[in-house]
């Protein structure tokens, strides 16, 4: 087991290898399908981003209410390869590291490669247990698109399975 | 003529949505078991032995199974002595609305496919009328996830590629959807018809109970034979390899043109939340 603490630093990716398994602390971001056509949408009018980029990490979630006293609902990851064009435009900007769910496409497991960027997955379906590691949850943009609006997690020991590494290595073809 | 009130079904509905986003039906959680039982220690086994951690945890603590609390899909049998002064369809999304809302479930429907405005309240449901005898109203309902459905698939082979060609399709149909529609799954089969109605077949193959088998014997063999054979795939938990690829295959068939062989593949996550209802009608 791998205690990963964000921001990542570049060796701490790259010694990642495929099946290791990863319990992050620190910040992450969420985003899925609309928030990152938004950012794309963005960068392509050279406008700021929302969130940090360089070192951090995007999760696709897009979680269950809250309940009154709680930080978050349930909150498993989602498919990842519906986000893989727009990835392609993330990682040269500096995102490193996405935390989803399933296998992604050849096209982005090349730019993951070129760009040395680790692909991470959660167990998908575990929605509640994952809740409970998550500490608090801040509204950080696009509040008009409801679940799948950014927000930023302050996670511990969140579980995660390194899915692509760096070098090429793929826990789905093994 | 028999009569149910409105505010019956609303408030049935609401408890339908609600308690089915956290209590997974215990036949689940049984099949679930048996699987944790047969797979080889490491890393596959451990996810089965989290996605029936989360079960318990949601069940006991209310937190929603997964963050994906569906569209709402409902099947209605609707009992030909039952007379309506409203529009059930109006009836049963009021139930939807308030059970997504008061259960703080997500909210995952859109007002049109490429507008993309959150409804905000999870309606409208999909829903599908069937008349029976009686005086019942019988309610399925499911929150029917996007992933699996996302990997669903629809074939319309021709009737030269028979058994075959069905299990062809089948397979293939998992094997590209790899982990993305979270096995374990129950696969629905739709045979037959035409092009809408394999997929309702399907549709409704998967809200069988998970031991019951197809009446036609050609249904039942091939509900035997593909279990084991989507199982030899070796996709397992979430694509991470492993035995357990898939936890029950449901077949159903249809009459159909002689031109026609359509195959319809509904997939269904572990997280195979159902709840089942039934109303009885009164004298007004």
């Amino acid at each position: 087991m791998i205690r990963l603490h964000t921001p990542v630093s570049e060796i701490d990716r790259l010694n990642l290898r495929f099946g290791d398994e990863v319990l992050i602390s620190g910040t992450i971001y969420t985003g899925r399908d609309q928030a990152h056509r938004l950012m794309v949408e963005s960068l392509s009018k050279n406008e700021s981003l929302p969130i940090p980029l360089e070192g951090q990490i995007i999760y696709y979630v897009g979680p269950t209410p809250a309940k009154p006293g709680q930080p978050i609902g349930a909150c498993g990851p989602t498919s990842s390869y519906r986000m893989d064009p727009f990835s392609k435009i993330l990682m040269p900007k500096g995102l490193k590291i996405m935390i989803g769910k399933g296998d992604r496409s050849e096209d982005f497991k090349k730019d993951l490669l070129k760009e040395k960027a680790v692909y991470l997955i959660g167990i998908g379906g575990i929605g509640a247990l994952m809740s409970k590691r998550v500490k608090k949850a801040t509204l950080v943009a696009f509040p008009e698109l409801q679940s799948e609006a950014i927000y930023e997690l302050e996670v511990e020991d969140f579980p995660t399975i390194v899915a692509y590494d760096a070098h090429g290595g793929d826990i789905f073809t093994r | 003529m028999k009569y149910i009130a409105k505010e019956k079904i609303i408030e049935k509905v609401r408890e339908m949505v609600m308690d089915s986003a956290v209590n997974l039906e215990q036949t689940v959680c049984e099949y679930l078991k048996k699987a944790f039982e047969k797979e080889p220690r490491g890393l596959s086994k451990n996810v089965l032995g989290q996605i029936i951690e989360n079960q318990d945890l949601a069940r006991k603590e209310h937190i929603p199974l997964c963050q994906d609390t569906g569209i709402a899909v409902c099947f209605l049998e609707v009992g030909r002595e039952l007379e309506f002064d409203y529009d059930l369809e109006d009836a049963l999304n009021e139930g939807i609305r308030q059970g997504y809302i008061d259960g703080y479930l997500r909210k995952s429907v859109v007002n049109h496919p490429l507008e993309r405005k959150n409804t905000l309240d999870n309606t409208p449901a999909i829903v599908h009328f069937k008349q029976t005898e009686g005086d019942e109203l019988i309610i399925h309902f499911a929150p029917k996830g996007g992933g699996s459905e996302n990997m669903s698939r629809l074939g319309m082979l021709t009737p030269g590629e028979g058994i075959e060609g069905v299990k062809k399709f089948v397979l293939d149909t998992v094997r590209l959807g790899g982990g993305k529609p979270c096995p374990p799954l129950i696969v629905g089969v739709g045979i037959g018809g035409n092009f809408e109605k394999a997929a309702l077949i399907a549709k409704e193959a998967i809200f069988r109970p998970l031991e019951d088998e197809a009446s036609h014997p050609i249904d039942k063999k091939l509900e035997v034979e593909l279990l084991e054979e989507i199982n030899a795939l070796g996709v397992g938990p979430m694509g991470l390899g492993g035995k357990t690829t898939c936890l029950s295959v449901k077949v159903n068939s249809y009459p159909c043109h002689i031109a026609s062989l359509p195959v319809a593949v509904n997939l269904q996550c572990h997280s195979a939340r159902k709840a089942h209802a039934t109303i009885k009608g009164v004298s007004r």
